[in-house]
């Protein structure tokens, strides 16, 4: 590395690459399956988790600005694809006009949240944003009275699956001789989406958007003097970072078929934002990996512990959820003790660091 | 009326906590710049402490005051170590990483007292033994107790000591000129590690005594209840300013009142549409609010952009 940034596009000259990228992609889901469709399912949620951290990415990596709250605008996807596609108000539309408004809809929470907010410092606005998830999460809890709007705490169930025709993806079939599983449907559909979103976080990233952004991340006041709109720029990270976060909880919704206020809480928000972090942030391969390996750890946890206890002691001392979250934190403090800008942080970054040390 | 002065009482009760525990965020915001989020862990771990000893020396047959002294003690020592330590860990190693790198080591710091805390405490509520004798007093209509009395007048003594602590001894003046700018006061002779270190053991102090006061105040405490109350004091330090001590003080005790009027209000309101359980989002509201017409807080000073 000589710390230049490359700019050779990712499909020329890695076409090997690309293509073993591709056959392990697709081989997932055959091999999960073996273990159980258990490990189709949480493949999706990792790669569910890559689309909402690169969403996440546009507003924290390129922008810098710090969104606590960033699982409402994923929440506020979910529940428009869950009242709109479920028995609750009877309403069954097609997936292809719900995921857009969800998105639009999320936008425009993004930018009426924003849009007051934004000329706040960093940590202000860290905390008004989470002020603005937790506001969210309660009105899902609690708009089941007088009119029963979201169902309360029970959550909406039954959600429509997403469905082309009579193409379900919710049930197992047969294409061109290949038996899949719903979750393995899902899981190309989330591959396909992931794809979309890495596309557009690698063509932002060197776009004039994308300078714009960084230029206002390293120093605000320079980026104006330059000319850069900073409240409108700042404004358009919020939106397109609100609308995938949207998109992905449409697709959540549709996934799980059933939502509920637990999926949203603030915890939700800080493990999006761990893996933007933990993986490197503003990097889109960084974030990519921050986002398996977080979704994976736990699940992996969760599966390790409990003969690893029983191997050593001879049985269960210690309840293995606790101790499955208590690796998980220690995990994270870990790996920011000793990779500071990230497990897989850009060659940019990288360099900033090691000159304010110096 | 008597809702008015009975919503006031109740939320000076809370304020007085919440404030508190949010001099315990400004303190170290206002030193490094730093949020940290493993505060609201630290008081939940007091609370914690302070039950174990009370339960344990409770069959004792020493004087029920003196069993709660026994026990906001040792929560306070307990938590005053666990704050140094933190701050070792987490925080220290990282001072000159990335902003947000020591917030995530934070978040994976409380995740791990979280759970530490379920191991040893269960993951039931657990009951906090009455230790004070409660008297009702009436007043005009409305009532309180002598637990709200006593958990008021000492939260108005302890701000007072640090008070007095940060503007007139040595090391509130190294505090001070910490937080005025590290560099120079580095170069005056201040040992900044030190006076960083004793930001977090004074703020899980007043931590552990907040959370002592909680916990007598409910008569409940639960592995996560440090969360919603480091959210809501975190909000209390910013609504008045953060890093500013008076601000986390007079935030604290306003955020408490406002929460309880609208609590006590709501319903009238908005005639019955929306109940008490929207208690939560008065906080929050009214922090959105008061930023976005004073966006350094309300006591905080207007300070230009950091890079």
């Amino acid at each position: 590395m000589n710390g230049q940034r490359r700019r050779i596009p990712l499909w020329q000259g890695h076409w090997l690459g690309l293509v073993l990228l591709a056959a392990t992609l697709f081989a997932v889901p055959f091999v999960a399956a073996l273990g159980g469709q258990a490990w189709v399912r949480i493949a999706n949620f990792a790669i569910l988790y890559v689309f909402l951290a690169l969403g996440l990415n546009i507003v924290v990596g390129y922008a810098g600005l710090l969104d606590l709250g960033y699982v409402a605008f994923y929440a506020v996807g979910a529940y428009a694809y869950a009242l709109l596609a479920s028995p609750h108000f009877g309403i069954h539309l097609p997936f292809w006009v719900i995921l857009p408004f969800g998105a639009g809809l999320a936008c425009f929470f993004g930018v009426v949240l924003g849009a007051p907010t934004l000329k706040l410092r960093g940590d202000y606005l860290a905390i008004v944003t989470l002020g603005f998830g937790e506001i969210i999460r309660i009105f899902m809890n609690n708009l089941n009275a007088p009119i029963n709007i979201t169902n309360g705490a029970q959550g909406i169930t039954l959600i429509d699956p997403i469905r082309i025709g009579d193409f379900s993806f919710s049930q197992t079939s047969t294409i061109f001789g290949v038996t899949l599983s719903g979750p393995q449907k899902y899981y190309f559909l989330l591959v396909a989406l992931a794809i979309l979103v890495i596309m557009v976080n690698m063509r932002l990233q060197d776009s004039r958007i994308g300078r714009a952004w960084q230029a206002i991340r390293e120093d605000e006041v320079a980026a104006k003097a330059c000319g850069i709109n900073t409240r409108n720029i700042k404004l358009l990270a919020f939106a397109m970072g609100a609308s995938f976060g949207g998109i992905a909880g449409g697709v959540f919704a549709a996934m799980q078929g059933f939502v509920s206020p637990e999926s949203f809480s603030l915890m939700e928000s800080i493990t999006i934002l761990s893996m933007v972090v933990l993986g490197g942030m503003g990097h889109i391969p960084g974030v990519i990996l921050g986002a398996v390996l977080l979704t994976g750890l736990p699940e992996a946890l969760r599966y390790g512990i409990e003969p690893l206890q029983k191997a050593a002691f001879g049985r269960m001392i210690i309840d293995p959820e606790s101790l499955r979250m208590l690796v998980f934190g220690l995990a994270l403090v870990l790996v920011m003790r000793f990779r500071p800008a990230g497990l897989w942080p850009s060659s940019l970054r990288r360099r900033e660091l090691s000159e304010t040390t110096d | 009326m008597d809702t008015l002065l009975q919503q006031l009482i109740n939320g000076l009760t809370l304020g007085a906590v919440y404030a508190l525990v949010a001099l315990g965020y400004t303190m170290v915001y206002g030193i490094i710049g730093l949020i940290n989020f493993a505060h609201g862990e630290v008081v939940m771990i007091g609370t914690m402490v302070a039950f174990t000893v009370i339960v344990f020396l409770a069959g004792s047959g020493m004087p029920p005051l003196v069993i709660l002294g026994i026990g906001l003690l040792v929560a306070v020592a307990a938590c005053m170590v666990l704050g140094w330590a933190l701050e070792r860990i987490a925080y220290r190693p990282l001072r000159h990483a990335p902003r947000l790198t020591p917030l995530i080591t934070a978040i994976g710091m409380s995740i791990v007292l979280q759970n530490v805390a379920m191991i040893i405490w269960g993951r039931n509520y657990i009951t906090f033994p009455p230790m004070i004798h409660k008297e009702i007093y009436e007043l005009g209509g409305a009532s309180f107790t002598n637990v709200q009395v006593a958990i008021v007048c000492l939260a108005a003594l302890v701000m007072l000591g640090l008070t007095y602590l940060v503007q007139r001894t040595r090391i509130g003046m190294a505090m001070r000129a910490t937080a005025e700018n590290q560099q120079v006061a580095l170069l005056m002779g201040v040992d900044i590690n030190r006076v960083i270190a004793m930001a977090f053991v004074i703020g899980s102090a007043l931590g552990a005594l907040a959370g002592c006061m909680v916990g007598s105040y409910y008569e409940i405490a639960h592995y996560q209840m440090g969360f919603m109350l480091g959210l809501k004091a975190f909000t209390a330090a910013v609504l008045g300013g953060i890093g500013n001590m008076a601000g986390a003080m007079a935030g604290g005790l306003l955020l408490g009142v406002i929460e309880a009027l609208g609590a006590g209000y709501i319903g009238d309101l908005t005639g019955d549409f929306l109940g008490s359980h929207y208690q939560d989002i008065f906080a929050f509201i009214v922090l959105i609010i008061v930023l976005m017409f004073r966006p350094s807080g309300l006591f905080g000073e207007r300070t230009g952009d950091r890079a």
